[in-house]
């Protein structure tokens, strides 16, 4: 038996926004493989829950006519790595879900519930930024949308005021075609684990395939939460594929990223993983984007 | 209390559940379907795998309330109406892939997932799929032999 003060069943999106907005101490609870287990260690004793698990309306992937990818945010990631659209126009993100918790729990933890807990080690958080992700958010008030990269907040913490739901995941056209990614994610262990460190990169390339169009870095557990480098993107951006670039990507990335030491892995681990998994990352997915090993 | 139906092992049921009870609790307390292990009770060790709407998951982190309209799946609805063993069980027989036992319930339904799919998988594909599962008498190799003589051969076992 869960330690639930009480718990209502959201029959829509509609109901679930009244229900939060009813009872300020509310939770929300999706998937359940986070916020069951924050219950079972008694971080959560005695909370009031508002459940979407099962909502109909916020689960699936479409593809928009404008060639804009729609998640919901209750698909499990299961279904992200299972689903066509994110198989044929976003492989890196299904690859990147893919590695979340083990089997089981990918079949009920959400890409929702991914980013809305704010870890800064959620598997599919670097890999949706480096695609420019956008997010909708439903409240009492209406709609509103946000870029990812200002969703979040601080460690734990996302831009989502009491009341509000993130109710679409949104990937322009723009944002994914022609791009190759990669996602690596470092850990102890090859499954049921958090990532020590993870890195997404997104690249085009120009059309002979020698030089970088637009180039797109992220991590996870780089910062308090994941991070786009911006900077390492303008100094590659434009530049030909060269050995001499691949080589500076990690150097460059470490004036963006303040990795610090855990229990899990010390700083210095992490500054060295940043280094090895951003080249790394970056020439995966230049073979994933139609270029040559360099 | 709350009134939930449910088809469990092929069975259309109302059972009465507790909102804060998870599916393992009902299963195991209220149904008395035991073969649905609590392990860690965190989502960790798969003990308590049983499939819902075909799909392998942890029964612990999963609250009975959920399961409305859906189809449960347990070790005691795979076997025939004799108590004939399913060729997944079997498997796990012949190759010995059973020590103590606690974990080989909820393996079986992570099996009986990944044959439902109908593909072949290579070895390093089934150690992938049975990542969700802890095996503390460490009988791994034998677990993999089980699942790699029947994926692709059994094609539907239980209604999935």
């Amino acid at each position: 038996m869960y330690d639930i003060g009480k718990i209502h069943l959201a029959r829509s999106v509609r109901d679930a926004i009244a229900a939060l907005s009813a009872d300020p101490g509310a939770h929300v609870v999706c998937g359940g493989s986070d916020v069951l287990i924050k219950i079972r260690e008694g971080k959560l004793a005695g909370c009031s829950l508002v459940s979407i698990n099962g909502l109909k309306e916020l689960a699936g992937v479409a593809l928009e006519e404008d060639g804009t990818i729609v998640i919901g945010p209750a698909t499990t990631f299961a279904d992200v790595t299972r689903s066509p659209i994110i198989a044929r126009h976003a492989p890196a993100l299904g690859g990147a879900v893919d590695q979340a918790g083990g089997p089981q729990l990918r079949n009920v933890g959400t890409i929702g519930g991914n980013l809305c807990n704010g870890a800064t080690s959620a598997d599919s958080a670097a890999t949706l930024l480096t695609l420019n992700a956008r997010l909708t958010i439903t409240g009492p008030d209406g709609r509103r949308e946000t870029a990812l990269e200002a969703f979040y907040e601080g460690p734990g913490r996302v831009r989502l005021a009491h009341g509000e739901l993130l109710t679409a995941i949104r990937i322009e056209r723009r944002d994914y075609e022609g791009f190759g990614g990669h996602y690596i994610k470092y850990a102890q262990r090859n499954a049921m684990d958090i990532a020590t460190l993870g890195c997404a990169v997104h690249v085009r390339l120009s059309e002979d395939k020698r030089a970088v169009e637009q180039y797109r870095l992220a991590f996870g557990v780089a910062a308090p939460t994941p991070v786009r480098c911006r900077g390492v993107e303008a100094r590659v951006n434009g530049r030909p594929l060269t050995e001499k670039t691949l080589e500076r990507i990690g150097e460059w990335a470490l004036e963006e990223v303040t990795p610090r030491t855990s229990w899990r892995a010390s700083r210095e681990f992490r500054v060295q993983l940043v280094k090895t998994l951003s080249r790394r990352a970056t020439e995966r997915a230049i073979l994933n984007a139609g270029g040559a090993a360099i | 209390m709350k009134i939930i139906r449910v088809n469990v092992n092929g069975r259309d049921m109302e059972v009465a559940v507790d909102e804060r009870e998870s599916l393992a609790d009902t299963l195991r307390e209220r149904l008395r379907l035991t073969s649905v292990k609590k392990g860690c009770e965190v989502g960790e060790c798969g003990a308590c795998t049983v499939l819902v709407d075909g799909r392998a998951i942890d029964s612990c982190i999963y609250l009975a309330v959920w399961a409305e309209g859906r189809r449960v799946l347990t070790v005691e609805g795979i076997t025939g109406p004799g108590g004939e063993l399913s060729p997944i069980q079997q498997a796990f027989v012949e190759e010995a892939a059973i020590q103590c036992g606690f974990c080989t319930p909820g393996l079986i339904m992570t099996a009986v997932e990944i044959v439902g799919t109908g593909r072949r998988y290579t070895r390093d594909e089934l150690r992938k799929l049975i990542a969700g599962h802890l095996c503390r008498c460490t009988g791994y190799q034998n677990i993999l032999n089980a699942m790699e003589r029947v994926a692709g051969v059994a094609q539907r076992v239980g209604g999935e």
